[in-house]
């Protein structure tokens, strides 16, 4: 038998002194929600119970979120370790500003989603548990910003998938089943791809912590290997944010649900996409990410174009937004494949944009059906002739998707054009130009035939299968995003310095490394 | 030893994704649990095996003496086998639900989401 070996403190291996308070404002965005979630299913056969609840807790969180946002914007990233396990062992909360200006962004359009669900969601969909999905969903949302484990995120992927199967299929009609099976096939694949990943980076780095691989994958002799792990990373959350050539689930799903469900879905879930990609590739594996970033390259520029013209071809308007999703995707990832710090800061902002201002279009769309009873290019019009305040916000919503000024679209393209001109991608700079073009050409129609375009057809008094709602519940949540969509465009400047300060730190992860492991060091 | 499990992680994946590129959602379905079991085979193996040494610390010890099985890799696994069991639970029961409603299991006939005639938007008023 050997011997005795080295003596080990355990102790040093845990954090003995209890958390301080700003610790659990990093696991609250999760906790809270999933509480409220059981809370809910609890209440379930009370559901005005349910809804206020609901909007109670996202209420709490988008104060909680202000409050990380504020404490990682003067401090420095915000790190808990669960069951005081340190790292590289524990698993990790780990905040730093983009987690915090994501999860801020995801808790305010989770409750104006909630605010509308009123309107929106029948009692017989309350009653099988829409609220408990919803609140799942958000939780999930905001682990997956949130942590700092690469497992973890694994986990809260799955967490956000199995939530949103609940609500794709809450009410069982044909479509949304047939839209399902696509969707959750797809979804699934890619959640396995990004787990062989996983598995072959813990095999060649030996850790599932986000900043020790940051820190160990430099340190690595051979480069092979870990380029294979970034190209099947890439696949995953490609397919997860559905870049082309793997975004046909979206098209082919999103507008079957309610629209309260497409409008959070479309404004979240690919953005949980986009930001696996720029915290995995461009913060963890950065040299893999310059390898591949004429493939990025590519797939950011064919996106793009595949959604604008899939946009123009299309007859209804549900169906039309999830093309311009698409193209707010391949926008985001001309950001990935530049990988500068203005690109970066670009992509991050456009993705804080595309969640505002996808949401506000889709509910609006909840609006058009609500006045006109149809969403379709050929029957719907007349509706600035019944609510002409309405028709303003949703031109400001679609002149803000398209990117003109003076709205929250214009700030982000420009500083990723800036960046693909003075990085030498002109291809890139010019298709996000011509793709806004063709998305301001596919908005504007709709608004001219929809809103403009009078054929003189009576309005339905009440539109079948939408509750009853007073005309401030369905128009005031737009409103409100539209209020802020507005003063992003106005005044970039907050959000500017916040994003290019989140870029920095994806390409220079020292201050992130140190933070997590420096306390590791320490007994 | 962890040549004989890559061929056989290898040899799940293939069959997974034949079984992915049919239309039949049965077949499709098979396809996903073979691929997460490739999955769950892949991260064992990259955790490095080791035969008959559980990973305990003898009596008296405060570390292990000697080379020990590699417990994360399974705390891993017993994760995603449950994740992907009950994501499969549910998908089975969609697919069948889906079967009932639409008439179909062939994804190539499941046209409700996307009816198969659209119609362009009008082009003028």
């Amino acid at each position: 038998m050997a011997g005795p070996g080295p003596i080990v403190d355990r102790a040093q291996a845990m954090i003995i002194e209890p958390l301080a308070a700003v610790d659990w404002l990093a696991i609250a965005p999760v906790a809270l929600p999933l509480a409220g979630g059981a809370l809910c299913l609890m209440l379930r056969s009370r559901n005005d119970y349910a809804s206020r609840l609901t909007i109670i807790v996202l209420g709490l969180l988008v104060l909680i979120n202000v409050g990380l946002l504020g404490v990682v914007l003067n401090h420095g990233p915000v790190v808990m370790a669960m069951g005081n396990w340190l790292p590289p062992f524990g698993i990790l909360f780990t905040v730093d500003v983009l987690g915090a200006l994501l999860s801020l962004t995801t808790s305010v359009v989770g409750l104006v989603g909630a605010i509308y669900a009123g309107a929106d969601i029948d009692v017989g969909r309350r009653r099988f548990g829409f609220y408990t999905f919803y609140l799942l969903l958000i939780s999930g949302v905001s682990g997956a910003f949130l942590t700092g484990d690469i497992f973890n995120l694994y986990v809260w992927f799955e967490v956000l998938l199995i939530a949103s199967f609940g609500l794709m299929i809450l009410g069982g009609e044909r479509a949304q089943l047939d839209g399902a099976v696509k969707y959750g096939v797809l979804n699934l694949v890619a959640t396995t791809f990004f787990l062989i990943a996983v598995g072959l980076l813990y095999g060649l780095v030996g850790t599932l912590n986000m900043a020790d691989i940051a820190r160990s994958v430099p340190e690595l002799a051979d480069t092979a290997p870990i380029a294979a792990v970034a190209t099947l990373f890439f696949v995953a959350f490609a397919m997860k944010a559905a870049a082309f050539p793997l975004n046909f689930w979206l098209p082919a799903s999103y507008h079957t649900p309610r629209i309260v469900v497409s409008a959070v879905f479309a404004g979240l879930l690919t953005k949980v996409g986009v930001y696996a990609l720029l915290r995995v590739l461009v913060m963890l594996l950065p040299e893999s990410r310059m390898g591949l970033d004429h493939v990025f390259l590519w797939v950011a520029i064919l996106t793009m174009l595949v959604g604008a013209f899939g946009a123009l071809a299309q007859g209804d308007v549900r169906r039309l937004l999830g093309f311009v999703v698409i193209t707010g995707i391949g926008t985001m990832l001309v950001g990935v494949a530049v990988g500068t710090e203005e690109a970066l800061a670009g992509a991050v902002y456009y993705a804080i944009h595309s969640i505002l201002v996808m949401t506000a279009l889709y509910l609006a769309v909840g609006g058009m059906e609500r006045l006109a009873g149809s969403c379709s290019l050929h029957t719907t019009s007349g509706l600035y002739r019944t609510d002409p305040t309405f028709a303003a916000i949703f031109l400001i919503l679609a002149f803000a998707v398209s990117g003109l000024p003076p709205f929250s679209g214009f700030w982000p393209k420009v500083m990723l054009v800036r960046a693909s001109v003075a990085s030498g991608s002109e291809w890139a700079a010019a298709t996000i130009l011509f793709t806004g073009l063709l998305t301001t050409i596919a908005m504007a129609r709709v608004w001219l035939l929809a809103f403009w375009r009078d054929l003189g057809t009576e309005a339905p008094i009440r539109v079948a299968g939408l509750p009853t709602a007073s005309r401030v519940n369905w128009l005031g949540p737009i409103a409100i995003l539209t209020v802020i969509v507005i003063a992003l465009g106005v005044v970039p400047e907050g959000l500017m310095s916040a994003t290019m300060k989140s870029a920095d730190a994806l390409l220079d992860p020292a201050g992130y490394v140190g933070v997590v492991l420096g306390q590791g060091e320490q007994p | 030893m962890e040549g004989i499990l890559a061929l056989l992680v290898g040899l799940f994946f293939v069959s997974a994704i034949y079984m992915m590129l049919s239309r039949r959602t049965v077949r499709i379905l098979i396809g996903v649990v073979l691929l997460g079991n490739a999955v769950n085979l892949l991260i064992f193996t990259s955790g490095r095996l080791t035969i008959a040494a559980p990973p305990v610390i003898p009596l008296g010890l405060q570390t292990v003496d000697d080379t020990v099985a590699n417990p994360l890799p399974q705390a891993l696994i017993l994760t995603a086998i449950v994740i992907s069991f009950s994501l499969f639970a549910f998908l089975l029961v969609l697919s069948y639900r889906a079967f009932q409603e639409l008439g179909t299991d062939d994804v190539d006939e499941m046209r409700d989401a996307e009816p198969a005639e659209r119609r362009l938007p009008p082009m003028e008023y």
